[in-house]
């Protein structure tokens, strides 16, 4: 059996490296990527720290969360399309164009 | 019909509504007829109201009609209520009776016009005003009416305000009697603290049941009359009213001479319960009066523009009433009035027919030998004249003559000397300007080849009414010499105000009357002599005492007077403030504000990379500083 604890370590570390993924790459979709993984990692966290007392609320809440990813990233791959359509381009560096 | 009394303020005031809204569509003579046959019917409501309260008899109560209520808040409230009583159906007589022949006289005067129809609405709208300010039955009420009243007067003032001239004069009215105003509402605000309730009976009866102390009577009463001063013209906030003879002459006639600016002695009368208990106020209001009517003669001694002798005439009559109310005698104020307003719109009513005829003329010096063309315009100001000047048995010999022997019979005798004087000097401007003007060699002083000609039937037949009038009015008021109950107008008014006190004995009252009769023929005289048998005995007259011809010439210099102590001080103190602090202060905060935040948004601007990474990289170190902030 494997101890909670080892979750929530892993849970961390994909935490990290989606925080690392979203700085170091520069297009709109690892980073999109990025911020999924650091949405599942926070599911992973929930379930391990719920394992603990044993109770099924958080599972259950998780099963949501995951719905409501699924529309997110839904919408989310939507924009990004759009973005690419219009300029032939998904680099965040050339989407500055809310600089004051 | 009595019974509806209360529409005789709204017939006008409706009226007035259509032409304001729909009269530059109207035909001009719809116009015109409209707003006479408006007023002639609160005429007709009128008299049939009085006659109701004169089938009563003495003690009858008022007619009154609560149309709304308008004010409540706490335990004060009012309410648009009118009545219907004895002073207040008097007043409407006149406003009604006088306002309709004047309508009727502007249907010519004024028939061509470019806005015609603009000066029926006003004057429409000023009877309204005026009937509101006469039937009010509680004094926030009659404060509208005032403020109305005094509205129209600054509209028809500067009515042809292409002339600066004229749009100077209204402004200068209505300016003038903001001064009076502000005190006028001190007063009002006094009254509604201390006695709890705006009606006049709760106020009249105040200073008897004690709810007012007797300083805050004569406060209340002083703050008033400072008030009545700006609306009547007295001293010291007289000096619009010659101004306002920019206005057309009709206009002269219903507000500047007959209605509006005896409201001032209307609202003493109204309030006399309040005047009567206070001897400091009345004698107030009794000295002002009796110094204005012997100052304001005296500068019209020398005035050379008619309309202008007539407006310091109707300053000095005024004044006379404020004797009246001074010394007690509220229905002689009243009496006085009401023949004032007959003999003295019918003189700007044939100034304004003469003026007219002389296409627009209104120097007296270029003036002279009137009497053979126009022989409706000269008896019927003669008659006009006569009755102001005191000649026994027209109006203004009687009205003047309760209004002196009641100063008299209550010992106030240096008044009474002052009044007799006036009398001298009314007598005597009035006939320098018969003499002026309607004798004397013919001066070609209209444009050339046109005859002086008498004007259409509209304008003549209210001259003659009112000359009628002006005659016989005085016989609703004689004295006690002709029986006890010969003076109508004082047993009707004498249930509103109480019985007056004083009686003389018959034989000092005889003495009184020839001593009225002797002043007035005097002024007759004198201006008999200087103007007629000698004309050029004022030019001698004025090189032997340059200084005191120059001082009346130039109106005692009070308006100048004013403009230097009041006006420039405040024009260059105003001048100042704009340098000083708005140019500097007031625009200086609101552009240093705006420079402020432009900076501001420049400086914070850099955050602004536009890169999503420092945006994410910002709420990253925010997550770090808030939990950690949580953990520790």
């Amino acid at each position: 059996m494997i101890p909670p604890a080892a979750f929530f370590v892993l849970a961390v570390v994909l935490f990290v490296l989606g925080i690392v993924a979203f700085f170091v790459k520069k297009d709109l979709l690892t980073q999109f990527m990025a911020v999924e993984i650091m949405l599942n990692a926070g599911n992973l966290a929930l379930l391990a720290l719920a394992k603990a007392p044993g109770r099924a609320d958080a599972q259950a809440l998780v099963l949501f969360v995951i719905t409501v990813a699924a529309a997110e990233a839904v919408i989310g791959l939507a924009i990004i399309v759009l973005v690419f359509r219009q300029r032939k381009s998904i680099r965040t560096d050339d989407l500055k164009d809310l600089k004051g | 019909m009595a019974r509806y009394f209360w529409l005789i303020p709204l017939l006008p005031g409706a009226s007035a509504f259509v032409l304001l809204l729909f009269g530059r569509r109207l035909a001009r003579r719809w116009v015109a007829w409209q707003a006479s046959a408006s007023v002639f019917l609160s005429f007709t409501l009128t008299v049939a109201a009085l006659a109701k309260l004169t089938a009563a008899g003495g003690g009858a109560a008022p007619l009154s009609k609560t149309l709304l209520s308008w004010i409540v808040s706490g335990s004060f409230s009012a309410s648009v209520a009118f009545a219907f009583d004895e002073i207040a159906a008097v007043m409407a007589v006149v406003v009604t009776g006088v306002g309709f022949l004047i309508h009727v006289y502007s249907t010519a005067y004024m028939a061509d016009d470019r806005a015609h129809f603009r000066y029926f609405a006003f004057l429409n709208l000023f009877t309204f005003f005026m009937l509101v300010l006469v039937m009010a039955s509680d004094i926030v009420l009659m404060f509208v009416g005032w403020e109305g009243v005094g509205l129209c007067s600054y509209l028809l003032i500067g009515f042809w305000f292409d002339r600066p001239a004229a749009s100077k004069a209204g402004l200068k009215a209505f300016l003038v009697n903001r001064v009076g105003d502000a005190a006028f509402i001190i007063g009002i605000l006094f009254l509604l603290a201390n006695v709890g309730s705006s009606s006049f009976a709760a106020i009249n009866a105040a200073p008897g049941s004690g709810l007012l102390a007797p300083g805050l009577v004569t406060l209340a009463a002083i703050l008033l009359f400072v008030g009545a001063t700006g609306k009547s013209a007295q001293i010291p906030l007289y000096i619009w009213l010659p101004d306002a003879m920019e206005g057309p002459t009709p206009v002269s006639a219903l507000i500047h001479a007959a209605t509006m600016v005896t409201a001032g002695v209307y609202m003493v009368c109204r309030l006399s319960g309040l005047y009567a208990a206070s001897i400091t106020a009345s004698a107030v209001v009794a000295w002002v009066g009796a110094i204005t009517a012997v100052f304001a003669a005296t500068i019209a001694l020398v005035q050379n523009d008619i309309k202008r002798v007539l407006a310091y005439s109707t300053i000095s009559q005024i004044g006379y009433m404020f004797i009246g109310c001074g010394v007690g005698a509220y229905a002689a104020g009243i009496f006085h009035l009401v023949t004032h307003a007959f003999f003295k719109s019918l003189l700007f009513l044939a100034a304004g027919s003469l003026i007219h005829a002389l296409g627009g003329e209104q120097d007296m010096r270029r003036m002279g030998g009137l009497k053979k063309p126009l022989p409706v315009t000269f008896p019927v100001f003669l008659v006009g004249a006569l009755a102001i000047s005191g000649i026994p048995f027209l109006s203004g010999f009687f009205s003047k003559d309760a209004i002196l022997t009641s100063a008299f019979a209550g010992g106030h005798h240096v008044l009474y000397g002052l009044g007799l004087a006036g009398a001298v000097l009314t007598a005597f401007y009035m006939f320098r300007l018969v003499y002026m003007t309607f004798y004397g060699e013919e001066k070609a002083s209209c444009e050339p080849g046109a005859h002086p000609h008498e004007p259409p039937r509209a304008m003549t037949i209210p001259l003659v009414i009112l000359a009628v009038l002006s005659a016989l009015s005085g016989l609703i008021g004689l004295p006690v010499l002709f029986g006890d109950r010969a003076n109508l107008i004082g047993r009707f008014l004498g249930n509103a105000f109480g019985s007056a006190a004083h009686h003389l004995a018959p034989s000092t009252e005889a003495v009184l009357v020839v001593a009225a009769t002797l002043s007035a023929l005097l002024g007759i005289g004198l201006a008999f002599r200087f103007y007629r048998r000698f004309p050029d005995a004022p030019a001698r007259l004025s090189r032997r005492f340059p200084a005191i011809y120059r001082l009346l010439a130039g109106k005692y210099y009070v308006d100048e007077a004013y403009d230097a102590a009041l006006v420039r001080p405040i024009i260059r103190g105003s001048e100042w403030v704009h340098r000083h602090f708005d140019l500097k202060v007031v625009d200086g905060a609101l552009n240093g504000s705006a420079a402020a935040a432009g900076l501001a948004g420049k400086g914070l601007n850099i955050l602004q990379s536009g890169l999503l990474r420092d945006y994410a990289l910002a709420f990253l170190m925010g997550a770090v500083f808030f939990l950690g902030f949580l953990l520790l």
